[in-house]
């Protein structure tokens, strides 16, 4: 088995706000292998990004890692410093954000945006700065680069702008991708193409890619393996083989049937009753008892530990203990699967 | 136009002049007609004029040409919109996208909801206004505690749902609602398309929806048009659309939407359009029944 690019071993992250501590990542452990894509699902406020951020250091003063380590590349950066990371990111890590035109400066050229991030972490000639910013803009997909070079941002759409950021992040060669809600704010087509344009970077460069997203639909298509947040903790991670047609932790099962696509003619979309929880004062128990229609009396008790379902795929549950009862994923989730 | 249409587009064009040498033409002749509880969805990628229909069928910029019937009166005429403003008000209601921005800040939930009522002058009892604040919010799935709170202090699925009591409270026989569950989370997104669903089923009121998500308008629609650069490029009941679609965008469209399957996903061939190629001139052509392709 290969050395995993990034590890992060039972991480926490807090903030300190005026009412109190707010954990925001509780206890994640999770493993990326090269040219590997993980996806992370989850609703708004599950930690996905708060995850994310803590590896690139990006978070505000107010947020702390309370426990764990976060190994990147055999080499564990949990306590690097400001300027130590510096050379980490876009290096080695690299992120792409929701919104391009917010990750993007209006007032400069395209061409020089990716130029800068080059010849900040190479060196390079000026010359070769721009001929490998060039190959970046006709990797990521767009016509005619040398003209597009001197454009400003505002004369892209969405998806090119998108495709220009994706080469900023990919410019120098970074061994992990982050990439938060990357494709959220595109329409379906375009995304889809921005999805295939991942994929195919992977193919060709060996990149690792997390990929962070709401939406179940568009992480069937990119993603090799996938964790499923919810409060913070990873609630059930796998193939997305398993997760997808073997699903056993009852949030996964509450999302999966909330999706139209997969819902029949005439029935109601089962929807999650009530809502996240308030990370301020975390329950002690699993946090998604109270929503969990087949919660058992220990779930208000104790948090559930990860259990094993096979090597790859393990769910935290006590569902899962041999002295609970047997309950299985919902018909219309086991429907699907037998077609 | 027959007495169970409702409301009635006739070849409307929306072009916005920027300045003397640019105009954009966010709507370019759509015409397409709503019957009486029928859901019509309206489906496109961003910028191909959806919102822009919404808001002129609503008034809020006249238009450039074409018509606008609501129940056989031309609205899109500023003197009988005039007329009949008070009835438009009361029977024409739309839902946005961002219900924060949609709902003023500094009312309450109880104000927020009666505030239709009042300015209509429809009650002005007291009491009446209290049942009926509880009966409204009992209808969206909230209860009588809300009626004190503030837009700020609920979250946004529960705030789109004070949005739906307040168009609701006129009792109105067309809904517009312009990307009502887009910034919702996936459950959230259920809970308020289950409500909508089962709210037009109770009051009957005809509904246009806009969304750019595919599997919603598939789950809840009798009718679905698909636009692109402000001009319509298909119209069909749902099921024919996504068994049959016919236009080269409208198959691109439906071949980009993610399946919740990845060894489907995996496999999938993503159909793609170009721009240049896709014919957007030309007269909607009836090739089926109630089935219209752009050719």
């Amino acid at each position: 088995m290969a050395e995993p690019v990034l590890q992060l071993n039972n991480l926490s992250v807090s903030f300190d706000t005026s009412s109190g501590e707010v954990e925001a990542v509780r206890d994640i452990s999770l493993s990326l292998n090269k040219g590997e894509i993980l996806a992370v699902v989850g609703e708004s406020g599950c930690g996905k990004t708060v995850m994310s951020q803590s590896v690139l250091k990006l978070l505000p003063k107010t947020s702390r890692i309370k426990q764990g380590r976060i190994i990147v590349d055999g080499e564990d950066i949990t306590d690097y410093t400001e300027k130590q990371m510096r050379r980490l990111r876009g290096s080695v890590l690299s992120m792409v954000f929701q919104d391009p035109m917010t990750t993007l400066n209006p007032t400069i050229p395209i061409g020089k945006q990716i130029t800068e991030s080059i010849s900040k972490h190479t060196r390079v000639s000026r010359e070769q700065a721009r001929q490998r910013a060039l190959e970046m803009l006709n990797l990521v997909g767009i016509e005619n680069p040398e003209q597009m070079f001197a454009l400003q941002p505002h004369f892209f759409s969405g998806g090119m702008r998108q495709r220009c950021v994706l080469a900023i992040a990919l410019a120098s060669n970074p061994k992990v991708l982050f990439a938060d809600e990357a494709t959220t704010a595109l329409d379906v087509t375009v995304q889809a193409k921005i999805i295939d344009l991942l994929l195919d970077i992977r193919d060709k460069s060996g990149i690792s890619i997390v990929f962070i997203s709401h939406d179940f639909g568009t992480v069937a298509r990119i993603a090799d393996r996938v964790a499923v947040m919810y409060a913070g903790k990873i609630v059930e991670i796998g193939t997305a083989e398993e997760v997808y047609y073997d699903p056993r932790h009852p949030y996964v099962w509450g999302l999966m049937s909330a999706l139209p696509s997969l819902t029949k003619e005439g029935e109601d979309l089962t929807s999650i009753s009530g809502m996240p929880p308030v990370m301020l004062n975390p329950p002690l128990g699993d946090a998604f008892a109270v929503r969990n229609e087949f919660a058992l009396a220990i779930d208000y008790e104790e948090m559930p530990p990860m259990f094993q379902i096979s090597p790859t795929h393990s769910a935290a549950t006590w569902l899962l203990d041999e002295r609970a009862p047997k309950i299985t994923s919902p018909i219309s989730l086991q429907r699907r699967t037998e077609v | 136009m027959s007495p169970e249409e409702i409301l009635c587009v006739n070849n409307l064009k929306q072009h916005f002049h920027i300045n003397k040498d640019l105009t954009i033409k966010a709507v370019d002749g759509v015409t397409f007609q709503v019957k009486k509880g029928e859901v019509f969805g309206l489906v496109g990628e961003t910028g191909s004029g959806k919102s822009t229909v919404a808001q002129t069928i609503m008034g809020i910029y006249p238009a450039t040409s074409g018509e606008v019937y609501f129940k056989g009166r031309r609205i899109s005429e500023k003197e009988i919109y005039r007329q009949n403003k008070k009835d438009l008000h009361l029977n024409m209601q739309i839902i946005f996208q961002d219900s924060a921005a949609a709902l003023n800040p500094r009312m309450t939930v109880e104000q927020i909801i009666t505030e239709p009522l009042k300015v209509n002058r429809i009650m002005r009892n007291k009491n009446e206004l209290r049942d009926k604040l509880e009966s409204l919010l009992f209808e969206v799935g909230l209860d009588d505690t809300y009626a004190t709170k503030r837009p700020a202090e609920i979250s946004g699925g529960q705030r789109q749902r004070v949005a739906i009591a307040r168009c609701l409270s006129t009792s109105p026989d067309l809904i517009i609602a312009d990307e009502p569950v887009a910034s919702l989370d996936v459950s959230i997104q259920a809970q308020i398309i289950n409500l909508f669903q089962r709210l037009q089923r109770y009051y009957g009121f005809s509904f246009l929806l806009i969304a750019h998500d595919l599997s919603i308008i598939k789950f809840i629609s009798d009718k679905v048009a698909v636009m692109l650069q402000g001009r319509l490029m298909e119209l069909a009941p749902t099921q024919e659309l996504f068994n049959n679609p016919l236009h080269p965008y409208t198959r691109s469209l439906l071949s980009a939407v993610p399946v919740p399957d990845p060894v489907f996903e995996r496999n999938k061939k993503i159909l793609d359009y170009d721009v240049k190629d896709v014919k957007t001139q030309g007269e909607m052509v009836e090739v089926s029944f109630g089935h219209y392709v752009l050719q």
